[in-house]
């Protein structure tokens, strides 16, 4: 019964949607576009969770994928683990990561806890950067195993360089994601996460014990990320540090913040906009970035609340009011 | 070179950088300090005053005396860039000034991509060569090379923050200035123009950062669309590592990151330097939460 009213038709028919795009429009290029979108939202729903149900602002999120990825290829290129065993110590990792950095980073608050978290990213890429002797360095790990599925009577069958099961796999995935994502945020869990986002002293007075559950949403944001990131290793078969910069971090946060704090729906709205946008933009060249600022600023401007701005809980609006100048 | 010779050498490139990343850092702390907001965008107006300059001393020429050059190049760009970050306050902070704090810092980054790009569309995508009007003296003082570059760049950076903090400190606008960091609503109620005031702390951070721009072009003789963003960066960790809102803070922070920088590059490997700094200032914040001249705990985003 409760699945029932979990999955919705409606939902249902979103998925199958999704998941049957490949039969649709098999042009591989697009199929790409998607399934890196698909890992952008994967970042924003785990990034959702920090930022928009917890109100903890995190610059460096980009630190999780990236240990993610280098812990699956690493288990990969020295043990040879497969893909399907080896994203979940790359998940793990990923979380026992978000919650080590948490511990002492909750201490300070509000900008200052961006700019720890921030230090943290940087120094994340810097280090798989300058500790050649694991990591490759700058050029990073060559040669991670594609996933691999039993076909009957093929036997074991390389994902190999075709887009659409990277692209069945992401979807899959974030189907998954979503729906622990809007089953944690409507748990016990997901409500007391939101009251400490709303005020945090009237939820430790009420009894929530904010910094564990802090420290549980930085864990569960940053496994998401380490699951994403063990996907992008295995898709992309090489990965470098420079994938992981500051820049991605705050293209996430852009994603949450476009679509909507605390909002599900918006994490994957805001993801696929800003994921596919740029490729749209392909035709305009070297003003290709140029105009995607400018949309980026002239969206928050006609949407302030970002596309699906939370209805439930009123966002606390302390900052600047309107001012009578 | 003896060991305390080295060290002073170091010291003296590191407080080079450190007056660069202070200049910086003082325009990031003094909008934060007005309207809350980390203005990613402002590494980007740095760089657009370092192109600013550039173009200045390639259209000049030679033929004049070095000092007009810089003096020049130096008022170009600070002009440039105070109109520009008045622009950038009026399209993309402005209209969104009611909204939620976090959708400033997105609008923040959306313009720190739009600038780099009409950069890039601009100037170029590669390295620009930054010719130096300055002549290549360097004096010896106990074995420590100081060149006439370096002493510009501190007399230039030392004038203009001390002028800073007596406008702040003891003028009128100063004094609204320091209204409308502490309480932007009573400001407007009591009668100050508290929106002109926002404008006018983008227009002075603006020139700032454009006159470290131009300072940066003169110190490493290359520069590259790119570089506000790695240079806004360290700003923005200077400003945080003094304290962000304070601006003797930005000050100290700017001068102890160069010198840590300076340091660091000179006896650790050059390539963990920044990890060195981001270290640092982890270290500092997890025992000073608020940065060495902090005070204030702001709430959360």
């Amino acid at each position: 019964m409760r699945f029932k009213k979990f999955v919705t038709w409606q939902w249902a028919g979103v998925g199958m949607t999704m998941l049957a795009l490949p039969l649709i429009d098999p042009n591989p290029y697009h199929l790409d576009v998607l399934t890196t979108s698909l890992l952008y939202a994967l970042l924003a729903l785990g990034l959702n969770i920090i930022v928009g149900l917890t109100g903890l602002l995190h610059l460096g999120y980009a630190a999780f994928f990236a240990i993610g990825a280098y812990t699956y290829g690493l288990l990969n290129l020295h043990w040879h683990w497969p893909f399907w065993i080896g994203w979940i110590p790359a998940s793990l990792m990923a979380g026992v990561f978000g919650v080590l950095l948490g511990a002492p980073a909750l201490r300070v608050r509000g900008d200052y806890l961006a700019i720890v978290t921030l230090g943290f990213g940087e120094i994340v890429r810097i280090a798989f950067t300058n500790l050649d002797r694991w990591t490759g360095g700058p050029n990073g790990l060559l040669g991670i195993a594609h996933p691999t599925i039993w076909v009957p009577g093929r036997g074991w069958v390389s994902f190999g360089v075709s887009s659409a099961p990277y692209y069945v796999l992401a979807c899959l995935v974030t189907l998954i994601v979503i729906g622990v994502c809007v089953r944690a945020s409507r748990s016990r869990i997901g409500r007391a996460w939101v009251a400490i986002r709303d005020d945090e002293l009237a939820a430790s007075c009420a009894g929530i014990p904010v910094l564990r559950l802090k420290l549980l949403a930085q864990g569960c944001g940053g496994c998401i990320a380490g699951l994403a990131g063990a996907i992008f290793a295995a898709k992309q078969g090489t990965i470098t540090p420079d994938s992981f910069d500051f820049i991605l971090s705050v293209m996430i946060l852009a994603m949450v913040v476009l679509g909507g704090l605390g909002s599900i729906r918006g994490a994957v709205a805001g993801a696929l906009i800003l994921g596919i946008l740029p490729e749209l933009l392909r035709g305009f060249d070297e003003y290709r970035m140029l105009v995607f600022g400018l949309a980026m600023i002239l969206m928050i401007r006609w949407r302030p609340q970002g596309l699906f701005g939370a209805t439930r809980h009123r966002r606390r609006t302390r900052y600047v009011r309107a001012i009578p100048a | 070179m003896t060991s305390l010779q080295l060290f002073l050498q170091q010291l003296a490139n590191g407080f080079t950088l450190g007056a660069i990343y202070a200049l910086i850092a003082l325009g990031y702390t003094m909008i934060y300090g007005v309207i809350q907001l980390i203005n990613f965008a402002h590494g980007e107006i740095f760089i657009v005053g370092a192109y600013i300059a550039l173009s200045l001393v390639l259209a000049l020429g030679g033929g004049f005396p070095w000092a007009v050059v810089v003096v020049i190049m130096g008022v170009g760009a600070m002009a440039v860039s105070a109109w520009l970050g008045l622009g950038v306050e009026r399209f993309a902070y402005r209209p969104i000034r009611r909204a939620p704090r976090l959708n400033a810092l997105i609008t923040a980054i959306g313009m720190s991509f739009l600038l780099q790009n009409v950069l890039m569309v601009f100037y170029g995508p590669n390295d620009r060569r930054f010719p130096n009007p300055i002549p290549l003296m360097r004096w010896d003082i106990g074995g420590v090379s100081i060149t006439l570059m370096q002493v510009v760049a501190w007399v230039m950076s030392g004038a203009l923050m001390l002028s800073l903090q007596a406008l702040v400190m003891r003028t009128k606008l100063g004094m609204a200035m320091r209204a409308t960091s502490q309480d932007l609503n009573a400001c407007a109620l009591l009668g100050i123009p508290v929106d002109r005031i926002i404008a006018i702390t983008f227009a002075i951070g603006s020139m700032f950062a454009a006159m470290g721009g131009m300072l940066f072009g003169l110190h490493y003789g290359t520069i590259n669309f790119h570089d506000g963003y790695m240079v806004g960066l360290k700003a923005f960790t200077a400003a945080v590592l003094g304290g962000i809102g304070n601006i003797p803070g930005a000050m100290l922070g700017g001068l102890a990151l160069g010198l840590l920088e300076g340091l660091g590059a000179g006896y650790l490997s050059s390539q963990w330097k920044n990890v060195f700094a981001f270290v640092i200032l982890i270290a500092l914040l997890l025992f000073k939460p608020t940065g060495l001249l902090g005070e204030r705990v702001t709430d959360r985003a």
